[in-house]
């Protein structure tokens, strides 16, 4: 007798389970516990109950959130409440024996790209992280989801973590991508089309001809901003991409054990005939390069549209939630959004800080200038994508043009390290989040991919990077 | 240890837009302070202030009536976003031990249960209407009964609500999971075991 055709997530999830509680939770066993900077409070939960952690051999830490772009000795933060964050977790690293890739470590970065980076994330893992965007490492065929403090603290004590089996959705995104469309736009098309709640409860599974085709930077990048879907975790199956970006890597197996995982990873895919809870499909062909107008990640729409009218809104509710976030943004209804000047430009974070968005960016401002009154910085995703960027000349390319050339860390997406623009500055950023003061209390925020921004700081407003493309 | 979840008596705090993000309800550059900081103080900072430190007037949680609130009513995919579970403390810090609301962000809804925060899933018209006796009578009171699992209404109606059995356990008696996963301990080294043999 055949078994029941499952899903790549079902099989992960059945390979975890320890044990089932009376209310239908399942205790999962957890592969890889990633730490950052903003750990501090679970370790006190720990010490307060006198708890030693299970597993640190599984738990692997780095500095991101706290530590300031511009130097890399903890003892220069200027403020003391920040530099405690950098140094608490050294010293946990220190007390507990695991794996710290500190700010003198040539493999320090934002923990969503130092995970797959170093091999750490592999296919049909679970992986769990204190931090939202946990949903990265998907990208690679591994159940990942961001956890709370609380969770955190129950990892380390037990590396373990009660879960109620979530939704299966599928979306299969088929054809192929115009010029100058990425990952980027797809994720934002995909939380315009289905909603910032549109995935609540689900595990997305990424599928279709445009997904396959996409390279391992780009898997990251769509598995990355699922969790502003409302989804906890995005996947997609490993592949041939997936083996050739993962073999040689610092934490994967070798020789014999390497063969033997290419074939358990390739046995992940779903079955034919697994059956999904829904089904989304779209076609490639008609996204664009994307831009958003509002405070949410759902508020997106191709780069050469109008900012939408609040008058012409299905109901009064979300008529004054438009008319709003109009008022924050200082846009008004009809407005070309290619005619909207910007006042910093920000390239990096974990959903685009990666050496495939460097050198996108670094392809538009290449023998360009960042125009007049522009702030422009660029903000590798780790040490490791810094200095092969180096190498490849791209900080010189940056540099010439006048953009700041910065070290690796989590930066302006955020802010948590100090990082933040004025009030009423307006930012094109390749991060995840335009929410009201993400970036600053009366920062606006407009989300778009890697070229459109350099493409912003070189002509100092929103712009279709396709029209620089024709351009030359 | 939580302290055991109380029976809920009190002014219902209309917060009546969908999709508030965590971001507003606990703004990053608060993230750092220690976890017995005065997060309340936080919560909804730059909703709640202008940049001069007074306050906007007509924010729910500057309205009189209002102000001494445990319950918070909210729109659909309440708290959405980020991860921080600094959040959840900034709401209880202020007072609140429950947020009713159609739907919520999901790591917000495991970080409250966690937290003697308590997410109360109601159909939408029943949050919305809720939400208009909020406004219309900003004195009256909701009650929440983790016990009985209802919540009764400022007009009297009662309306029932799920909740995951062992949460709702762990909540009344004040209780917390990892001591619960900890007993589970041979369990978590007999998988540790096969893990090994099979060396994944």
């Amino acid at each position: 007798m055949n078994p029941e055709p499952r899903t790549m997530f079902e099989k992960v999830w059945d390979r975890h389970r320890v044990l089932e509680r009376e209310d239908g939770q399942t205790l999962l066993y957890v592969d890889r516990h990633l730490l950052h900077d903003g750990t501090a409070p679970a370790f006190e939960m720990l010490k307060a109950r006198g708890q030693k952690m299970r597993a640190p051999g599984r738990t692997f830490a780095t500095p991101d959130h706290y530590m300031p772009t511009d130097t890399r000795i903890a003892a220069e933060i200027p403020d003391p409440a920040l530099r405690e964050m950098v140094l608490s977790l050294e010293r946990n690293a220190a007390a507990e024996g695991f794996a710290l890739y500190g700010l003198d470590d040539p493999r320090q970065g934002i923990v969503h790209v130092v995970g797959p980076e170093l091999g750490l994330s592999q296919p049909g893992m679970i992986i769990v992280c204190g931090d939202s965007h946990t949903s990265t490492h998907g990208a690679l065929g591994a159940l990942a989801f961001g956890i709370g403090m609380t969770e955190v603290a129950h990892v380390l004590a037990t590396q373990c973590l009660w879960q109620r089996k979530p939704k299966t959705m599928r979306i299969a995104i088929e054809g192929a991508l115009g010029a100058g469309v990425t990952a980027k736009d797809v994720i934002l098309h995909v939380i315009a089309t289905i909603g910032t709640a549109g995935a609540t409860g689900h595990v997305i599974e990424y599928a279709g001809s445009a997904v396959r085709g996409l390279s391992m930077e780009g898997r990251l990048t769509l598995c990355n901003m699922t969790i502003e879907a409302g989804a906890r975790a995005g996947m997609v199956a490993p592949d041939e991409t997936t083996f050739a970006f993962l073999e040689g890597r610092e934490n994967v197996p070798t020789g014999a054990a390497w063969d033997a995982a290419v074939a358990r990873w390739r046995s992940l895919a779903s079955d034919p005939g697994a059956v999904f809870d829904r089904f989304v499909e779209l076609d490639a062909a008609t996204i664009a390069p994307t831009v958003t107008w509002g405070t949410s990640p759902q508020e997106a729409v191709a780069v050469d549209s109008r900012v939408p009218d609040p008058a012409a809104a299905p109901s009064p509710g979300r008529r004054a939630e438009m008319e709003e976030m109009l008022a924050y943004m200082g846009l008004s209804p009809g407005q070309l959004l290619a005619e909207v000047a910007v006042d910093r430009v920000f390239i990096g974070s974990c959903t685009n800080g990666r050496i495939e968005d460097l050198r996108a960016a670094a392809g538009v401002a290449r023998g360009r200038q960042v125009a007049e009154g522009v702030t422009a910085w660029v903000v590798p995703g780790s040490a490791q994508v810094k200095r092969q960027a180096e190498a490849e000349g791209l900080d010189r390319i940056f540099r010439e043009a006048g953009f700041a050339w910065r070290e690796a860390g989590c930066s302006m997406c955020l802010g948590t390290n100090g990082e933040i623009g004025r009030p009423g500055e307006r930012i094109a950023s390749t991060s995840n989040r335009n929410f009201r003061g993400r970036q600053g209390p009366g920062v606006r925020t407009h989300l778009m991919n890697p070229a459109m921004a350099a493409a912003a700081a070189v002509t100092g407003r929103i712009t279709d990077v396709r029209r620089l493309m024709e351009a030359g | 240890m939580m302290e055991p979840f109380p029976r809920l008596r009190s002014v219902a705090v209309p917060f009546a837009r969908d999709n508030i993000d965590t971001d507003q309800i606990l703004p990053a550059r608060f993230l750092h302070l220690a976890r017995d900081a005065d997060h309340g103080a936080c919560l909804f900072r730059d909703l709640r202030y202008h940049a001069d430190g007074s306050e906007v007037e007509d924010f729910p949680l500057n309205r009189p009536a209002w102000r001494a609130g445990r319950i918070a009513l909210g729109g659909e995919n309440f708290a959405c976003g980020s991860s921080r579970e600094n959040a959840v403390w900034a709401m209880h810090g202020h007072g609140f031990r429950a947020v009713i609301a159609p739907s919520f962000g999901d790591i917000f809804a495991q970080n409250g249960l966690k937290n003697g925060l308590l997410p109360v899933r109601l159909p939408a018209e029943t949050v919305a209407m809720m939400i208009a006796q909020a406004e219309a009578m900003p004195e009256g009171e909701v009650t929440v009964d983790l016990e009985a699992q209802t919540v009764t209404a400022a007009d009297g109606t009662i309306h029932p609500f799920e909740v995951d059995p062992f949460a709702r356990k762990c909540l009344l008696e004040g209780i917390d999971e990892m001591s619960f996963t900890l007993s589970h301990h041979e369990d978590i080294a007999a998988f540790e075991r096969r893990l090994g043999r099979e060396n994944f």
